[in-house]
Parts: structure tokens; sequence; C-alpha cells
């Protein structure tokens, strides 16, 4: 029989978890049967990812969990991500120059964001959910709670989405968003960045992230960035792209996201 | 749009990060009061919806017990015949929805919706809670179960796979000063009640 696991089974202790459970509850072994819905999926990569607890990053402190996490034996009744058409989804969404104008044009430099949501295998993942919200050029978030003293721009909210294409790409045009400062340290600046949101192909690929700009010098100082490992840190920033430029109106980056799929 | 950077290589995973406090014009944007059509909202169900309601609330609190108020809890779930729903959206019922804890009293989050029923062969009936904020670099996956279904839970795979003295982490209980339908289920993100977060 196959095992689902949602995670390949690696350690010792994995293997253990889910043999006790069989030698307790048996007929879960028929739980446990692999379905084609739900294929195994490449693990959470952990030299990949930050962790919970961040010195660097205060309120990781408070509010990063300290308990070990559980392995799901059996995905038996995971739902599968929400599927988009064309409801709710503007193409104007994916032009954040355009989508909150009032009474002229947003402020800042135009620059045009694309790349392609691909898997762990490299396979790109079409008609999938980009997410992307950011500051506004003076580094201020439209959020009611963002008290920064920068000015708000009445053409500009920051928040756009689209779909990737058949061919898992992307593209948005927007505003360069300025950094700005915050609490977690004496003359903590964070460095510019949007913020990107994906489900992929299963709940557990979700990913929240942030793409950064090439030679950014806040970079050096961002507890955010660096508790990324240090193997994976540079991939969250975005290439700087000529032959992606449209030219007279907005300068190109290009920013491939990998989420995780499945295992083979 | 001209191919670039084309690798058939393995690739790394790109890295998870907080999604800060400042999501909501972004990701939730009617339920905070912005100008921007919302993809999904805390209601999966409106009341014609086949199945038991159900209002899903709670908090979620730090290591000091506060209640976190820039949190954003995501649910997924099955419908009322156990059926996945996320992949033909109807209008009576969709399987995912969203939550801030930024807009009620207290940091609650509250979602509209029904009681799951179960996938073939599932045990116990759950939801899928994924929670995002502000200090969490990557998100944590959770689990919603039901105290009124103990028999099940007693037999159910994942459920029986949580530490015996952390399981009550993951129990909704009835919440009648919010109504008959109400359920609560508090996030503690540390302390001695710490949730039990899974390694999907």
């Amino acid at each position: 029989m196959v095992f689902i696991v949602n995670t390949e089974v690696k350690t010792q202790r994995q293997k253990k978890t889910i043999n006790a459970i069989l030698t307790r509850f048996p007929f879960c072994r028929d739980a446990m049967t692999t379905s084609p819905l739900l294929p195994a999926l490449a693990s959470r990569d952990w030299q990949s990812h930050p962790p919970y607890q961040a010195p660097g990053y205060k309120s990781t402190l408070t509010r990063g969990p300290q308990q070990p996490l559980v392995v799901v034996p059996s995905r038996l009744g995971e739902p599968s991500v929400p599927v988009f058409g064309l409801d709710g989804l503007r193409d104007i969404d994916r032009d954040l120059t355009r989508n909150a104008r009032r009474n002229g044009e947003p402020l800042g430099e135009r620059i045009r964001v694309v790349g392609r949501v691909l898997d762990t295998h490299g396979r790109p993942l079409p008609h999938t959910l980009v997410e992307l919200w950011q500051a506004n050029a003076a580094g201020r978030y439209v959020h009611k709670v963002d008290q920064h003293d920068a000015p708000l721009d009445p053409n500009f909210l920051g928040a756009g989405r689209c779909l990737t294409d058949t061919q898992g790409r992307y593209e948005f045009f927007t505003i360069k968003p300025g950094a700005y400062p915050w609490g977690n340290h004496p003359n903590a600046w964070r460095p510019q960045h949007l913020h990107f949101s994906l489900f992929g192909q299963a709940m557990p690929c979700r990913l929240v992230t942030q793409m950064y700009f090439p030679g950014d010098p806040l970079l050096a100082y961002d507890p955010i960035y660096l508790e990324v490992p240090e193997k994976a840190r540079t991939s969250l920033v975005a290439d700087f792209a000529l032959e992606e430029t449209r030219e007279g109106f907005a300068l190109g980056y290009v920013f491939d996201i990998v989420l995780r799929g499945p295992s083979t | 749009m001209k191919p670039h950077k084309t690798e058939k290589r393995p690739c790394t995973q790109t890295p998870s990060q907080t999604v800060g406090p400042y999501f909501a014009y972004g990701l939730s944007p009617a339920q905070y009061g912005f100008d921007l059509p919302e993809l999904f909202g805390p209601t999966l169900a409106g009341p014609d919806c086949p199945g038991e309601p159900l209002l899903l609330l709670g908090q979620v609190f730090d290591a000091h017990g506060q209640p976190i108020t820039d949190a954003l809890v995501e649910l997924s779930q099955l419908d009322a015949q156990g059926q996945d729903s996320g992949r033909a959206l109807h209008s009576l019922f969709r399987g995912f929805g969203r939550c801030g804890t930024g807009t009620l009293a207290d940091g609650l989050y509250a979602f509209h919706t029904i009681r799951p029923g179960k996938a073939l062969g599932q045990v116990a009936s759950c939801l899928h809670l994924t929670v995002f904020m502000r200090g969490l670099l990557t998100h944590c996956f959770t689990r919603v179960y039901f105290a009124d279904e103990q028999a099940a839970l007693e037999r159910d795979p994942v459920f029986q796979a949580v530490p015996e003295h952390r399981r009550s982490s993951l129990l909704a209980r009835r919440e009648p000063a919010m109504g008959a339908h109400a359920w609560r289920f508090d996030i503690h993100m540390q302390g001695p009640q710490e949730t039990v977060f899974f390694d999907l």
C-alpha cells in the first residue's frame, strides 16, 4: 500500500508516528490510501523558508509558535484550493497605475513586474491567482493602521491581482514602492518591496512572500529578509531586465516564484 | 511577453515572508472598507445553503495572552455533504474564505459557513485554517475539530497523531452566548495552550 502523506516521510520520528497510528487504528490504512486528487507533495523546504523564532525580528518572539509542528498522517478530506474564473478579476487589476485613479496618474517611478510561477520541477503553473499589495512611492500604505508620516497618493491603492497565463506567466504594472521606517529596532527601515500571495496546486503549497529590488542597500540591514536561509535569500530579489522594460513607460523587473508541487 | 530564465532543473522553493500588518486592502479589501472588489470574504455560505449553519469565531492570542488584531485567518472546508466545492464554486457555498482580526471588537474573527461533511473514509469532520500575521515569517496550518464528535475523534488518524495533552487546542466548542450555531475556536500562538500547528 501507499501511505498518503503530504510530506515525504523522512525522519524516524515521522515514521514512528505513522506506524503507531496504524498499530492502534488499523482501519486507517484505507483512509491513508493514496488518491489521484491528492498527489504526494514535496515537503516544505525549511532550508528555504525562514524560522518561526527569529530573534532579529522582534515580534516573532511573541507570535511564532514554539512547539514542534505535528506531521499529518492523512490528507483525506483536504479541500482543494479555490479555482478562479474571470468573476471578480478585472483585467485592470494587473495595472496598479490605473486601477485606483481618481483625478490623475499616481506619483512615482512606473515599473513592470513579470515572472513565471513554477513548481519545484520547473513546471509552469497556469491559471493560478497572484495577488499583490504594496506601499506607494513615498513608502506609505493606505491601510488605516499605517501612521507613517509620508503622503498618501489619491490615485494609488497599491493592490492588484491577476491569473497566470497558460505558460504560468504573470504581469503587473505598478509604481516602485518607497522604503519606510518600522519600529523593530532603532533606525529600522524596510527595503522597497512588493507583497505577493499565491495558492499553488494544493493547500499546503500556499505562499505569501515579498519581492525585493536589486541593489537595495537596506537589504543588508533587514531582519525579515536576512532571516531567510542564505542559499535561498537572493531568490527574493528581482532581476532588472531591460528587455522587459516598456520603452518610454516603465522599467522592467523579472521575479519568478517557485511553489511546492508534486514530489515527483 | 517574452519567455525568460527557463529552468528545467529542480528549483528552490521561493521563501515565505511575513504578510505584514498592512495586508487588508490587498487580501480582504471589502471587510476593511477599501474600494476594491473582494475575492474572498468571511461569508462562505448564505442563508439558503444546505447544511447546518455554523458561525465560527475566535481570537488569536500572542505569548502574553493579548489578542492579535492584525492577523489574517483563511478557512478551507468541504461542504455539508463532504464534497470538495473548491473546484466548482456555486452561489450558495464557497469552500474558502478569509477574515482579518482587525474589524471586530477584541480582535475577533468570524466566519459564516456551514458545518462540514466528511469525505469518503474520513473519520472526524474538520475545518482547515491557515494563519498569517506580522511576526510570522511563515504561515501556520491548523485544523478545527468539533467537541461533539468525541467518538469519531477517538478514531481519527490525524487527531490521534497529535500528542494527547495538546489535542484540546484543536477543539471548537459551542458558544451559546453568540447564538445557537456559534462555535468558538481560539488560536494561541504560544504559551501553555499553544495551538497545534501542522507540518503540511
